[in-house]
């Protein structure tokens, strides 16, 4: 590994790899909550395995075999922390990729950048992946919250410039993030907008307590910052109790299965949402290739999987990412040119992202918040699909 | 005011949660003298059960019926297999079992059904009643439900030789034992009831958390608190102790110390319990002779 590795700083040779890579291997790794409350994200991780199965039935990449090592950290930093050390250290892996969850992620990040292990594509929405001064080696997928709550600003300042604000958000930094990304860009008029906000953990059995909260404060629009349980949740009780506010939820919360059948879809009508990826249980899909095309994976390379799990379709289309990522790398598969290859995704089209978004810009987190009518128009399409 | 009257019902709505699962707590703790961790986990488990059932195109009361049955089968066997070899076995052996038995339900249900929340029907109108926009007719019909159990409860144990033996098979296995009781039995019969217990709450408080292998989680916690709270030998106060969490979380959430401390009011009321008065407010004081 070392002679590969002065290889690779005098560049005479041809092939160059990191670790992890031989002629016929690339080994990556990546932490999943398998166990823990938020077990049911782990089919990020299941349906990512397939996905490469599939490659490499179809020959791998550049003739490599993709051989991934996904642990469950039970979304519990300290053992985040730990498992990303063995696949670093022990495993030698080249890369990590799609690690899941805001707090793990951030409790890896440091020693990822200073290791210098490329963080690719990480699944969790935060404001602090998007930061390539600071930490080079960290890349996310998911739009920030910053992106996310763009274009229901811009609506609700279009239809509704005094509109009386209650905000609901989870206790963490998912939540949080999100918060801060709806005051900052309501600007000045946060502090005369935003009336009432409430917190809940997700250990929470219910939100219904704070919800009361919020339609007591007269609120007339409502910000659901709520992971897929609570969000649904909300919707049901704001229904239920008469309130009937301008209802915004995340795009992580859009889910027809997840959230708006189990809120009851006559309750969920008109709730704004906005959304990335193509949701296969949306009728508009219909005919879709794309879709089609994400069928027939699921149905021969992870049978065992959900047809109607939004995040089924994210594993899907983050791992093609990476799988473009690696293509473009050829045969100089090191840790510094992965990187440079991920921040260099020219007119590469992923077919299950919303048409707004399909062409990836070259880095996906900083470069999106700027690119924000895609949202508003998301936004309004999300709005259709909940009427 | 509005608010007030929503938070204090919605607190008697989440109360009923609580105190149904504490009574199934209160109940295993009644006949076996332990607390059983994966109380939660099981009625998740049972749950499930019915949802299968459901799924499958069974009527709401058989599969109600069907697994109110099966739960307290599995209780039984539960106890036959895995409790009974470590019966003598330290404190600490049986917390670990219990803690097996939570961490294997959740993964084996998350296994077999998946983590994607369901929805678990329920089999009151979902009008409210009299048009009353404070409380569903779900969780209304809950509450009365769980005060039936209990009642049905106080009967069997106050009334029946059955539940006169197991409560004396629960307080002194060797005098028990000498006047011709079965006390493994009676272990076995309790944690049987404890499951069927169990396994009610868990249909009931499906339909308003939602049906996923963590929903019984964050219920436990509060659980406990009520347990703890009502005494946790006594079903009345399991019960009342229930609604005093939901309403006291609420109230106190909402008014005094902000949403971002809510959890923590259960474990202060936890704390606060064990520390003033641990045997509850409804609970009997030990006198032991030594």
């Amino acid at each position: 590994m070392t002679l590969a590795l002065v290889i690779a700083q005098t560049g005479h040779a041809e092939k160059s790899y990191g670790p992890g890579v031989t002629d016929s291997e690339i080994k990556i790794g990546q932490t999943m909550p398998y166990s823990g409350p938020l077990s049911a994200f782990g089919t990020i991780g299941r349906a990512q395995a397939a996905y490469f199965e599939m490659i490499n039935a179809r020959g791998g990449v550049n003739g490599r075999k993709i051989k991934l090592l996904s642990l469950d950290d039970g979304y519990s930093p300290p053992k985040t922390i730990e498992q990303t050390r063995k696949l670093v250290e022990s495993d030698e892996v080249l890369l990590l990729f799609s690690s899941f969850g805001t707090p793990p992620n951030t409790a890896a990040m440091k020693y990822l950048n200073a290791k210098k292990v490329p963080q690719l594509f990480i699944a969790a929405t935060g404001m602090k992946w998007g930061d390539p001064k600071n930490f080079p080696w960290t890349m996310a997928f998911l739009p920030s919250q910053k992106t996310g709550t763009a274009g229901y600003v811009s609506h609700l300042l279009k239809t509704r410039p005094d509109a009386k604000i209650g905000v609901l958000y989870q206790n963490d930094d998912f939540g949080k993030d999100y918060l801060k990304a709806l005051r900052d860009q309501l600007g000045s008029k946060a502090a005369s907008m935003v009336i009432a906000e409430a917190s809940y953990e997700s250990t929470d059995p219910s939100v219904d307590s704070q919800i009361a909260t919020l339609q007591g404060s007269g609120a007339d629009t409502f910000f659901s910052f709520a992971s897929p349980k609570f969000a649904a949740q909300s919707i049901r009780k704001a229904y239920d109790i008469g309130w009937k506010p301008l209802f915004f939820i995340p795009y992580s919360a859009q889910s027809v299965n997840a959230v708006l059948q189990p809120a009851g879809l006559d309750k969920s009508v008109g709730v704004i949402s906005s959304a990335y990826v193509k949701d296969p249980t949306d009728p508009q899909w219909k005919g879709d290739a794309a879709t089609r095309e994400w069928l027939a994976w699921m149905k021969s390379y992870y049978p065992e999987g959900d047809l109607s799990e939004i995040y089924n379709v994210y594993a899907y289309t983050n791992a093609q990412l990476l799988i473009q990522v690696l293509k473009q790398c050829g045969d100089e598969l090191t840790r510094e040119h992965v990187m440079k290859q991920a921040a260099n995704l020219k007119n590469f089209e992923l077919p299950m992202l919303l048409p707004a978004y399909a062409s990836i810009p070259a880095r996906p987190i900083t470069t999106r918040s700027s690119s924000c009518n895609s949202c508003a128009s998301t936004a309004r399409s999300g709005f259709a699909l909940a009427r | 005011m509005e608010a007030f009257l929503h938070q204090v019902f919605s607190g008697l709505a989440t109360g009923g949660i609580y105190a149904s699962l504490a009574l199934a707590l209160v109940m295993i703790y009644q006949s076996t003298n332990h607390i059983n961790f994966a109380q939660g986990e099981m009625a998740m488990f049972s749950t499930y059960l019915a949802w299968s059932m459901i799924d499958a195109g069974l009527a709401y009361w058989w599969a109600f019926l069907l697994t109110v049955a099966i739960s307290f089968i599995t209780g039984v066997v539960i106890e036959r297999i895995i409790i009974r070899p470590v019966e003598r076995a330290p404190v600490l052996s049986v917390v670990t079992v219990f803690v097996a038995l939570l961490v294997i339900f959740n993964s084996v249900a998350g296994w077999i059904f998946t983590y994607t929340i369901k929805t678990f029907p329920s089999p009151f109108p979902e009008q409210p009643l009299f048009g009353n926009r404070y409380i569903s007719s779900h969780e209304l019909g809950a509450i009365g439900i769980t005060l039936g159990v209990l009642v049905v409860l106080y009967l069997f144990f106050r009334f029946t030789p059955l539940g006169l033996a197991m409560r004396a098979a629960a307080q002194n296995a060797t005098s028990s034992r000498l006047s011709g009781i079965r006390v493994g039995w009676m272990l076995a019969l309790g944690w049987g009831l404890a499951a069927a217990v169990g396994a009610v709450a868990g249909m009931l408080i499906a339909p308003i958390v939602y049906l996923d292998p963590n929903m019984m989680s964050g219920v436990l916690l509060y659980a406990f608190a009520a347990a703890l709270v009502g005494g946790i030998d006594s079903p009345f106060g399991a019960v009342l102790g229930g609604f005093l969490v939901g309403v006291l979380e609420n109230l106190i959430g909402a008014y005094v110390v902000g949403t971002e401390l809510k959890l923590t009011v259960a474990l202060v009321l936890i704390i606060g319990v064990l520390v003033f008065k641990p045997t509850g407010l409804f609970g009997r004081v030990f006198v032991s002779r030594v």
